[in-house]
């Protein structure tokens, strides 16, 4: 079952990379850490006035987690790079797309946690009143996350290979997630005072068929990334 | 640890990669280009009238609109290239995709600064979240992070590679920033009215499309040429510090 050994070594990536993540912790603190501090000074510089923080929660949250994920999809590639084990990751046998399913997969697990605490400090801290829209909310937040991390992970895997992956990463990143911003941003507002427009309906397809195009894209761009 | 064989030169395409001689752009297609430009530009301010809203204004669409268009076009250059560098894996693909990145960034900046001292007077205000504006924009950051990328990639393989998948992505989503800026817009307001334009002035931006065409090709091929050099001396240098002939 050549599907199910390709799953294995998936998993094997995710779980080695999640479990070099919990034993040192410092990473994800201090990420998430990073999350909530531009949170505050996010309120700081857009406050005090309740009713102009409560319209700028959503997109407060997406900015905050735009920047604090392009620091953990760099840490997700530099581990590696550091001790030199990306070499001998290429080496193992079965496909390299396992190696990109893998991170994204660790990613995707890392991401979520840290936009669940930084979801919550928004709430929180902006003021924000839930509906009853929430679990569609949660929906838009999964597709952004997925549309976040597949691009984030694809370009880390460059970036974090040349000379300044601190700005190359996010300069590159950035305005590839545009659609991905605008989408979930608008749909959440929508979302949040109660769709009156239905406008969200539109956003949640438009983030769909993103995440569908760019996961398809990075897949089969990746093995020529990857080339040592 | 490759065993003693055939010297393969730094940038880790093998010699017969590029086709033996750089190409000469000739001094001529300058000529014939910049003559464009200024015969189009003559002609179109010669044959338009002054716009009934904008006056004169509107002379500055001659080189606005042509910009815009070579953007898009010379974007749609690096996506070919791009995926033909993926597919062939040929040194010269990679090269004329980055000399259309370079050509296309710097159209697509004019393009902005046209719009933006066209905008002031037409609008009153420098900018506006339109969403050709917008998209624009992006289109130019999406460009930067090209350059940028190759800028910070030594090995010239890996910069290829890189950068094809970079440019070919990175098309892929041109279309999609602009149907959801687009979107992003119309939600919450009328779009802006569409450019309907008087025949007296189609001729006139025709003229100077075709002009903006011959200076971008012979952009592209000046630049080319330049790269195709400068590898050339990298692998001469190379050549010699290996002892080689």
């Amino acid at each position: 079952m050549a599907w199910r050994d390709d799953w294995r070594r998936v998993r094997a990536i995710a779980r080695k990379d999640l479990t070099t993540e919990l034993r040192a912790k410092a990473g994800f603190n201090s990420v998430a850490a990073l999350g909530v501090t531009i949170l505050v000074l996010l309120g700081l510089a857009l406050g005090p006035d309740a009713q102009a923080l409560r319209n700028a929660a959503v997109g407060a949250v997406w900015v905050a987690t735009l920047f604090a994920g392009v620091l953990a999809f760099n840490r997700s590639f530099q581990v590696e790079l550091e001790s030199g084990a990306l070499e001998p990751l290429l080496q193992y046998p079965g496909p390299r797309w396992t190696i990109f399913a893998g991170k994204l997969l660790g990613n995707l697990i890392f991401v979520t946690l840290m936009v669940a605490i930084l979801v919550t400090a928004g709430v929180v801290l902006f003021g924000v009143r839930l509906t009853a829209g929430w679990p569609s909310l949660l929906g838009v937040l999964a597709l952004g996350i997925v549309g976040l991390v597949v691009l984030g992970t694809f370009y880390a895997s460059m970036a974090s290979r040349s000379r300044a992956r601190e700005v190359l990463l996010p300069l590159l990143l950035f305005p590839m997630l545009v659609p991905v911003l605008l989408a979930a941003t608008t749909a959440s507002k929508a979302l949040l005072g109660g769709d009156l427009m239905h406008d969200a309906g539109a956003w949640i397809r438009l983030l769909i068929a993103y995440d569908l195009v760019f996961l398809i894209a990075t897949f089969i761009a990746f093995e020529h990334v990857i080339e040592a | 640890m490759k065993p003693e064989g055939r010297l393969t030169p730094a940038s880790g395409h093998s010699p017969d990669s590029l086709p033996a001689r750089p190409p000469r752009t000739s001094a001529w297609l300058a000529f014939a280009a910049f003559g464009a430009v200024i015969a189009a530009q003559t002609f179109a301010i010669l044959t338009s009238p002054a716009d009934r809203d904008m006056g004169h204004l509107q002379k500055i669409m001659y080189v606005h609109v042509p910009a815009a268009w070579m953007t898009f076009l010379a974007f749609f250059v690096v996506l070919v290239f791009s995926v033909r560098y993926l597919w062939r894996r040929r040194e010269n693909d990679d090269l004329i995709a980055a000399a259309a990145a370079e050509v296309g960034a710097m159209f697509n900046g004019l393009t902005l600064m046209l719009g933006m001292i066209w905008g002031r007077p037409a609008w009153g205000v420098w900018w506006v979240w339109d969403a050709r504006l917008t998209s624009t924009l992006v289109l130019f950051l999406i460009f930067v992070g090209y350059l940028a990328l190759r800028g910070f990639v030594d090995d010239a393989q890996q910069k290829a590679r890189w950068s094809a998948a970079v440019g070919a992505i990175g098309a892929i989503n041109v279309p999609i920033v602009y149907m959801s800026v687009t979107w992003w817009r119309t939600l919450h307001q009328p779009p802006s009215s569409p450019a309907t334009l008087d025949p007296v002035y189609t001729m006139g931006l025709r003229v100077n499309a075709i002009a903006f065409l011959l200076v971008m090709i012979y952009f592209i091929r000046k630049r080319y040429e330049i790269a195709r050099l400068e590898r050339a001396v990298e692998h001469m240098a190379q050549a010699a510090a290996l002892g080689g002939p």
